[in-house]
This record gives structure tokens, sequence and C-alpha cells, in this order.
């Protein structure tokens, strides 16, 4: 009955309210902090840049160390202003070089991509449904180019296409009268890209296979489908999350890239991330270089960002 | 142990002019070193629910996936309707099966899930539509059409699948463990269900399971397997009033079992002295075996009396004990009597009438009796 009473007394008080309000508010304390950490590091190091970059692409270029014009300028004493110059936006449509360029870039990385698609889907297919004992071997032989820098590969496959590299050598050895032009052509940047970028199309592809609960298939057997049927009716719509994904890694990554096409593409294998590193170290045109980066992420970004509301829209609608 | 089919008057499986409708003949698979199903040899006759039944890893599922054609026998032949299947790709048989897990597909409707086998046979997409209807009606799945599947209760999905491996009118439906993921009550009431159906369409079923009370509902026939090979073949109730081995009594229901020796043997009635039970069983049926042989006599614990007095009569087919434990079930009671020489007997007896003070309890000396029609022996 006493200890009854205390209770009736403390809660009386309202300690026990403010001690639980305070709990309450020590634990929604501790979830900011762990959603703090990625969204500071995210604000510190993508939108603080991207706004810095956006800054520099809406202002003039000019000689001079930033080699453009500050945004905001005191017009008098107290009265500042600013001038907004989206000029370079509009000279990125006006001259058909951009243009061409990013309808390039996009053509290029899809068509890798696609490639990537039909090489790793049957790797993945098999690693998944391999051996639990040999997956985890042949998983790390698709993750084992990572151990070497990415760059240090791209040079490797110089070495192998050039015209006198190591597969003309091998051509000519066994009867190639004269060598074949590879290095500096589309068919090496495909190469590259489609090289580089495959094991994060496998990666994501393997685990919606393995995944993939067999006896559906043995479902779909037993009513009388056949198995290349089922394969497109049953195995395909189900790892469609991993095929997306897998998609998006080898797509988005291979529209910006750089190296590849520097490296082994010829003078016509013309990428936007190319343009983008022209525009900035040897025209020095920093405004229309960031106007080309910011368009290009847009240029990626709104399609992903409308097909992932779509795909949220229908996944709700399910549920 | 209810029994919801009629005894059935026709009985293809005591005619030996008929003709049998699934002949699986001497099948044998093995898995590497392992041997799953051992030289089974099985006749089911058309219109059957013949019930696989054994514990885990006895090879019932294995045999039924022969029959579906996920599995290729080692040796051996499978025949449905008069045509050889053994080697036949499970997309090309008319059979059908429900998998235990169900395997309705995620990323179809109910109705796309149902009509998906249909598809496969280009059927017409008028009759598709019709045969869907009819078939989610069967199954009172109607109002369900455009769910997904897991949009449905354990239940549902259960009979969506029975609607799927149904809509093809398959010669034949094997259905894996078909009611292992409902709760009791909602087994119970599919079970009489599945039969049902099963008559209304008259499709021939292969039941495997594991529960011998599910087995015992279902069944025109059981069998009953043991490490890969058919230990026991029969009705329900052959199988559990003449259980033909100890592993068979044991297995359907539960069972006293007695080891003894054959003192007295008679075409009409043998009589079993056993150390174990202290007495002497006077069975009420002939007996192959040596005398003076070893055998085990299994007794049923409903079909014990138990009684504070001595019951009349010689002094067969009766024993004295002690009640041990009691467990009150409701509807029965279980007793377990301890008898001179410390063996348990357990007998069950159903709660007649509320006796109050006159029910027997803990510590009672107590007299056990049975009808010599009773028993069982068994030799093996």
């Amino acid at each position: 009955m006493r200890l009854a009473e205390l209770r009736a007394w403390i809660r009386a008080l309202g300690t026990w309210r403010w001690a639980s309000h305070r709990l309450r508010g020590w634990r929604q304390g501790g979830r900011t902090a762990v959603m703090g950490v990625p969204t500071l590091w995210l604000l510190l190091f993508f939108l603080v840049p991207f706004i810095i970059v956006f800054k520099i692409s809406v202002s003039d270029a000019r000689l001079g160390m930033p080699p453009y014009e500050p945004l905001f300028t005191w017009a008098q004493a107290q009265v500042m202003q600013l001038k907004l110059n989206f000029a370079n936006y509009a000279f990125l449509f006006e001259d058909a070089l951009y243009r061409n360029a990013y309808l390039n870039s996009v053509v290029t990385a899809g068509i890798s991509t696609l490639i990537c698609l039909l090489i790793g889907y049957p790797m993945a297919y098999g690693i998944a449904r391999s051996k639990p004992a040999w997956r985890n071997l042949l998983l790390l032989l698709v993750m084992l180019p990572f151990w070497t820098s990415f760059l240090l590969r791209v040079y490797a496959w110089i070495g192998l296409l050039r015209t006198d590299g190591v597969i003309n050598k091998a051509l000519m050895f066994l009867g190639l009268d004269e060598p074949l032009v590879m290095l500096q052509t589309n068919f090496a940047v495909y190469l590259g890209i489609v090289y580089s970028y495959l094991p994060f199309m496998i990666l994501p592809l393997y685990t919606a296979i393995e995944r993939l609960d067999l006896t559906l298939l043995e479902a779909a057997a037993d009513l009388g489908c056949k198995p290349t049927k089922a394969f497109l009716r049953i195995t395909v719509p189900l790892t469609k999350g991993g095929i997306i994904a897998g998609c998006m890694l080898v797509f988005i990554p291979a529209v910006g890239e750089f190296v590849i096409p520097a490296l082994l593409g010829g003078p016509d294998s013309l990428m936007i991330g190319r343009v983008l590193w022209e525009e900035f170290f040897n025209n020095r045109d920093w405004p229309v270089a960031s106007a080309v980066a910011i368009a290009m992420l847009l240029l990626l970004v709104i399609p992903i960002m409308i097909f992932q509301r779509a795909q949220g829209a229908r996944a709700g609608a399910h549920r | 142990m209810a029994h919801a089919r009629p005894e059935q008057k026709n009985e293809p499986w005591k005619d030996p002019g008929a003709t049998p409708y699934v002949r699986i003949d001497k099948v044998t698979k093995k898995f590497g070193e392992f041997v799953a199903v051992d030289d089974v040899t099985l006749h089911i006759y058309r219109g059957e629910i013949f019930c696989l039944l054994g514990g885990s890893g006895c090879g019932k599922t294995t045999l039924l996936r022969m029959m579906a054609g996920f599995e290729t026998p080692t040796a051996g032949t499978i025949s449905l309707d008069g045509v050889d299947i053994t080697a036949m790709p499970p997309y090309e048989r008319p059979v059908n099966m429900m998998f235990q897990s169900y395997a309705l597909f995620p990323h179809m409707t109910v109705e796309q899930n149902v009509a998906f086998g249909l598809r496969q046979d280009r059927v017409a997409k008028s009759e598709i539509r019709d045969r869907v209807a009819e078939m989610l009606k069967l199954v009172h799945m109607d109002a369900f059409a455009k769910r997904k599947p897991h949009q449905l209760s354990g239940g549902q999905r259960q009979r969506v699948a029975l609607a799927r491996s149904l809509v093809k009118r398959p010669k034949l439906l094997l259905l894996d463990e078909p009611l292992a993921a409902l709760d009791k009550k909602l087994r119970e009431h599919t079970q009489f269900e599945l039969i049902n159906i099963q008559e209304t369409l008259g499709v021939t079923f292969v039941v495997v399971t594991h529960d011998q009370e599910e087995a015992m509902t279902l069944a025109t026939r059981i069998g009953v397997m043991n490490h890969g090979e058919i230990v026991q073949t029969g009705t329900p109730t052959e199988i559990y009033e003449y259980p033909g081995s100890r592993f068979v009594a044991d297995f359907i229901g539960s069972v006293n079992l007695f080891e003894g020796r054959l003192i007295e043997d008679e075409p009409d009635y043998v009589r079993v002295r056993s150390d174990e039970l202290g007495g002497v069983f006077h069975v009420g049926h002939g007996v192959s075996a040596a005398p003076d042989a070893t055998v085990w006599v299994a007794l049923r614990p409903e079909k014990i009396q138990i009684s504070r007095e001595r019951p009349d009569g010689d002094g067969d087919n009766r024993v004295q004990g002690t009640v041990a434990e009691i467990a009150y079930r409701g509807d029965q009671s279980v007793y377990l009597v301890r008898l001179a020489n410390g063996r348990q007997v357990r007998v069950t007896q159903p709660n007649i009438i509320r006796q109050g003070s006159l029910r027997i309890s803990w510590d009672d000396a107590v007299w056990l009796g049975w009808d010599s029609a009773s028993p069982v022996v068994v030799t093996r």
C-alpha cells in the first residue's frame, strides 16, 4: 500500500513524466546520431560540392584565379548584385559537340550494359547453381580484378590490344598476315567498359538468382512449361530486381566514364567524360565544364528518379 | 481416428483381374551410395486416394518426385494408364503436383497462377477463363482472383495451389504434405474438403504425409514406408487393426508391445506367454510361426478395459497393476498402469459418464482385461 501511495505521489509530482520524457528524448537522440552521420557525409561531400559546381556553372569565365567571375558582387556600397549566367547551358544545347557527346555516352553505356547483362546473367546463373562449396570461390574469382587498380588494368589492355601487342603477335604467329587494329577503336572502348564493369552486373544478379526458389521452376515444369519458357516466365521476372540493380550499377558509371575512352578509344569515341575533362583542363573554361557536369547529372538522375518512383508506386499498389 | 470415407464397396485392389492405373515396378533410387527408395513395387488404382506414410527420410517424397518426373529412377519403371512414363520429362506428364511449400508464383495473381498450366497447353482464352473461374469457385477462392500470393493466408494459398494443380484435369494428382502448413482446426476441415473435391472430380490422388491421422482420414489405402521400402499396404482399418510388423504397429497410433513365446499354436487361436506382461495372451487368430518362437503381441490402449473389479473368466488376457499416471483429456482419459514387473501399460478409456468419485485414481489397484479379438501377434 505504501509503495503504491509513494508511486502515485511521485507521478503526481510529474517527476515520472519528466524522466520518461527525458528518456524518450535520449532514445530519439540516438536515432538522430545514427542517421546523422551518413546525412552529414552526404551533405559535406555531395551536396556542398554540387552547389559549388552549380555556382560555377552559372558564372562567367574569366582569366585569372579562380577562372570564373564571383556570383555576388558589390555593385554599390550597400547593394549586392547577383549575376546568374545561364548562357553556359544554352551553349550546351546549341553546340552539336555536346549533344553528340551526351548521345554517344548514353548509347555507348547502354550497349555496354546490354553486353554486360548478356554475359553476366549466364555467369551469375552458373555461379548461383553451382555446388555451395564452389560458389564462394567463383565469386572470389569475379571480384579478384578489384585487387588491382582499375587504371592499371585498363593500361594492361593497351598492351594486349596494341598493333604489336600480345593478341596481334599471337594471331600473326598463327598465320595472320596483317595485325588487327583494335586499340583506339570503339571496339576497345566497349571491351574496356564491359571488362571493367562486369563484376558490378554479376554480383546483384547472383544475389537475385541465388534467392530464387527452385521449387517454382519445378512447379512450372509440372504445369507443362518447358525449361526455356520457364526461364522467361519465372526466372527472369523474379530476378528483375537484380537485373535492374546490375544495369544501373553498370550504366551510370559507364555514362560518365573518362579513363576507358581516353586510353582505349580513338579520337572519334567522344564521350561526355572526355569532353568534361578537356573543357576543364585544356580550355580552362570552368563554367562550361560545370554546366556539362550538372547537365550530365540531371540527365542521369531524373530518368532514374522517375523510374524508381514508378517502381515504388507499383510495389505500393501490390501491398 | 475418424473415418471420413464410407467403407468403399469398390475395392479394386482385392480383385486380381483389375488393371492398376499407376504401376510402380521394382523402382530403386540411389543418391550416390544412399538408397532412398529400395525396390518398391506398388499398384494404385483409378480413383484412389493413396497415402504414402512414413517418417522423414523414409523415401516417400523421393517416390512421389519420381512419379512427378523430378527424379529419374536408378532402376525400375513407372507407368500411368498403360503408358510408361519413367523417362518422360515432367512438363509432358499428365500428372500434376501440389507442393508442400505450395510454390505459387509470387509475381502472378491467383488467377494467373491457376491459368498458368492451361496457358502452357495453348488452351483458348475463353476456355481458360471459364475453367479458372470454375476451379476457383470449387476451392472457394473466386473472391480472391486478383490477389497476389503474399496477400493470402496459409489456408487460402493452399486452396490456390490445389486449384492450380487440378485445373489441367491431370490423370494423377500428387500431393506432398498437403496440409502440413495449416493449423489443426483448418487441417481437419480441409481434409474433408479434399475428399469431397476428389470425389467430385474423380482424379486419382497420391498423398505423401508423415501424419498418420491425416493418412487415416484421407486414404482409401495407405502404404507405410520405412528405409526406402514399403513395409505394409492396406486400408486404414487393416493397417491399424492388423499391423504386419512392430514398426507399423508402433508407427500408426499408440500401442503396447509385449515380447513373448508361442506356447500354443492352433489354426484359429494362439496363446503367448509373456514375461513382460507377467501373464498369457489368448489371441483369436492363427499365426504362421514355429512353435516356441519369439513373437510380439500388439495391444492398442483403447482396447483394454480398466476396472477395480477382477474380470470374469479364466486366467488369460488379464493382468493386475497399479495406476501410475492419469492424463485427463476431456473426451477420454489416458492411464499408465504399472504391472508387478515394473512394465507400464498405456490404457485409454472414453469418459462416458461424469463419474466423479467413481473415477479411477492414482495408486488404485486395478485389473486390465481385453477380448481375445483385440491383440495382434506380429512375428517381426
